[in-house]
């Protein structure tokens, strides 16, 4: 079963046409987040497609997709939640919000999935918004000044089925929208 | 203009109309590009180099001058990249400047496409900033619509097409060569230079890379002339600087001043000064990668020379704030945890220095920590520092040295009572996940 349908092989070539005429490998990271955009996550079938569309070994876009950490090889939840934890955050309590999103989320020890496959937690590195300590993100939509009990909060929407707005913008549905937005294929609103 | 210029870049962030093209434009937006396509690529170099303005994404180096380095006549073509991958830790100013105003950010760099005869922009954004990524697609839509962007900018029959390129999560990809190598879709992994980017960089190419501040300032100075922009703050540091002020202070934000502001006025008259009434106790000048000052420096000038001359480096301007219940040992070890994920790995120093060096800061922040441990920081320091190939690996080191300078005592007391003195939770770091092996070798 191929990955790409026959409407997202016209959008692979649209993203490939963004770049020179002999340059389009270039187009090999959003074409990882159109595949990551079907499946939630990285197939190994999505990596050789993608190898296919741009003459490259599935060894040579693995090697890509591995390097960056919003490109997910591994099990992957309906939404990612974000936790900021670097120093201007922590400074901010950030710890605690980790603590109680993995709390709030039932995460198994050691894990960053849910059994149900509804949530992936994480630890996140500096988002370029401390100003908003303790941010949070859903599926890279900001949440700022997030608390415990916030958290627990957006934990709790998620569970019910709905998306928490964020501070700014609008939120993607989940964290197969947001692949999609990122391969830029989506008309911005 | 009357009295002292204090906004260049966010003078509009209280009007929300600027958001938009038509509301940029109603405010002067684009006339600096109009201008400078009536005059030589050539000419608007020398107007920028004659600003003084230095870049604003950490290296502090004239941009006119970094302008004239790419060369116009190779055959082959040229191309500009906008490195909007801000992640250095405390960093947010590049973020704010398009979230609130995108337009000036897209004129800047316009008008750097045709000061180096490009007809090509690349703008990185950094992937985890979905929303501000979909402010630059439809802002970038609609300067087309508008004829800015496309086959004639301004009418002016000069052709500029932006593309839009979005990253995946890896801090390296700011540094400008790790970022065309993951511009051309390999993994994001610096490159020897020379040859600089300027002669040799996306396609082999020529190459002029610009963080997003040092465009947005750009306009201004197109429409207001070179010696406006000069006669703000010191001389060898002209203009005004974006601080991004975070941690311990009651109002942490975005804050523009002239350059050589004291970070003494920038706390108390900005931010609000120090949360809670406490004392300052440490601060980063310009993200997580300039070694720590402390509260003795809060006198100094905010500009490339005066915060060298301290002893650290201005970077990006970043002013993460410690106080005096904030745990040093904590705050290193979480930089060092930053470090050591960031590591691309080329390089042996840092792929295995910075996770050396934060398995070593957790046992102390710990409780676990030897006498010997600080001698081994010291020399992991020496052995990581001008020993890789990018400054990924330095700014590793200015926490570790910059920590163990001002408050060596503070780590020897960690190992003495073997314990965190400032941990709220009773024996051991505030939270801190101990690794696996912590205290039974390494």
């Amino acid at each position: 079963m191929g990955v790409l349908t026959p409407e997202l092989l016209v959008r692979a070539e649209e993203i490939k046409a963004r770049y020179p005429a002999g340059r389009e490998r270039s187009a090999l990271m959003p074409l990882l987040y159109l595949v990551q955009s079907v499946d939630g996550s990285l197939t190994r079938e999505g990596l050789r497609e993608v190898g296919e569309l741009l003459g490259l070994t599935t060894a040579e876009v693995e090697a890509v997709a591995t390097f960056y950490t919003m490109l997910r090889t591994r099990r992957t939840g309906t939404h990612v939640v974000s936790v900021c934890t670097n120093l201007s955050c922590a400074l901010r309590g950030a710890r605690d919000v980790l603590e109680a999103a993995l709390d709030a989320s039932a995460m198994p020890a050691g894990e960053e999935t849910t059994e149900d496959g509804l949530l992936t937690v994480h630890e996140e590195e500096c988002l370029g918004a401390c100003d908003a300590a303790t941010v949070v993100q859903i599926d890279f939509m900001n949440h700022d000044r997030v608390t415990p009990e916030r958290v627990r909060e957006l934990i709790a929407t998620l569970r019910a089925g709905q998306v928490p707005t964020p501070s700014r913008g609008t939120a993607p549905s989940d964290f197969r929208h947001a692949s999609r937005i990122l391969a830029g294929v989506e008309e911005p609103s | 203009m009357t009295g002292p210029v204090t906004s260049v870049v966010t003078a509009n962030w209280d009007d929300p109309t600027v958001f938009r093209l038509d509301g940029y434009r109603a405010k002067g937006g684009y006339e600096g590009l109009r201008k400078a396509v009536g005059m030589t690529s050539a000419e608007v170099i020398e107007l920028v180099k004659a600003s003084g303005l230095r870049g604003r994404g950490g290296a502090g180096f004239p941009t006119g001058v970094k302008w004239s380095f790419v060369p116009q006549d190779t055959g082959k073509p040229t191309y500009v990249v906008a490195n909007f991958d801000e992640s250095e830790p405390g960093t947010f100013n590049n973020r704010e400047i398009v979230e609130r105003e995108p337009h000036r950010f897209l004129e800047g760099l316009a008008i750097s496409a045709y000061a180096v005869g490009s007809h090509t922009a690349f703008i990185y954004c950094r992937g985890e900033f979905l929303w501000p990524g979909q402010i630059l697609d439809a802002a970038i839509r609609d300067a087309y619509a508008e004829g800015i962007f496309g086959d004639s900018v301004l009418g002016s029959g000069y052709a500029v097409e932006v593309v839009l390129h979005r990253g995946a999560g890896a801090y390296i990809c700011g540094e400008e060569t790790a970022l065309l190598s993951s511009l051309e879709g390999h993994r994001g992994q610096p490159r020897l230079r020379p040859p600089f980017p300027a002669v040799e960089g996306l396609y082999e190419a020529p190459t002029l890379i610009n963080n997003v501040e040092t465009l947005a300032t750009i306009p201004s100075i197109l429409v207001n002339g070179p010696e406006w922009f000069a006669g703000i703050g010191p001389e060898r540091s002209p203009g005004t600087k974006i601080f991004s002020v975070s941690g311990k202070v009651e109002r942490p934000g975005n804050y523009e001043v002239p350059m050589g502001t004291p970070l003494r006025t920038l706390l108390e008259e900005h931010a609000g000064g120090i949360l809670g009434g406490r004392r300052l106790k440490a601060w980063t000048p310009g993200g997580s990668s300039t070694p720590m000052l402390t509260a003795e420096h809060i006198d100094v000038a905010l500009d490339f020379e005066s915060v060298a001359a301290a002893g650290s480096l201005l970077g990006t301007g970043a002013i993460i704030v410690m106080d005096e219940t904030d745990c040093i040992v904590e705050a290193t070890r979480r930089l060092l945890q930053f470090y050591a994920h960031e590591s691309c790995g080329k390089c042996t120093p840092c792929r295995e220095g910075t996770w050396w060096v934060s398995r070593v800061l957790s046992r102390i922040e710990l409780g676990y920590g030897r006498p010997e441990d600080l001698p081994l920081l010291d020399d992991l320091g020496t052995n990581i520092l001008f020993k890789a190939f990018c400054a990924l690996a330095d700014g590793a080191v200015s926490p570790i040295q910059s920590s163990l300078r001002y408050f060596r005592d503070e780590y020897e007391q960690h190992i003495e009572e073997h314990r965190c003195p400032f941990a709220r939770r009773g024996p051991g770091a505030e939270g801190v996940i101990a690794p696996e092996g912590v205290g039974v070798g390494a």
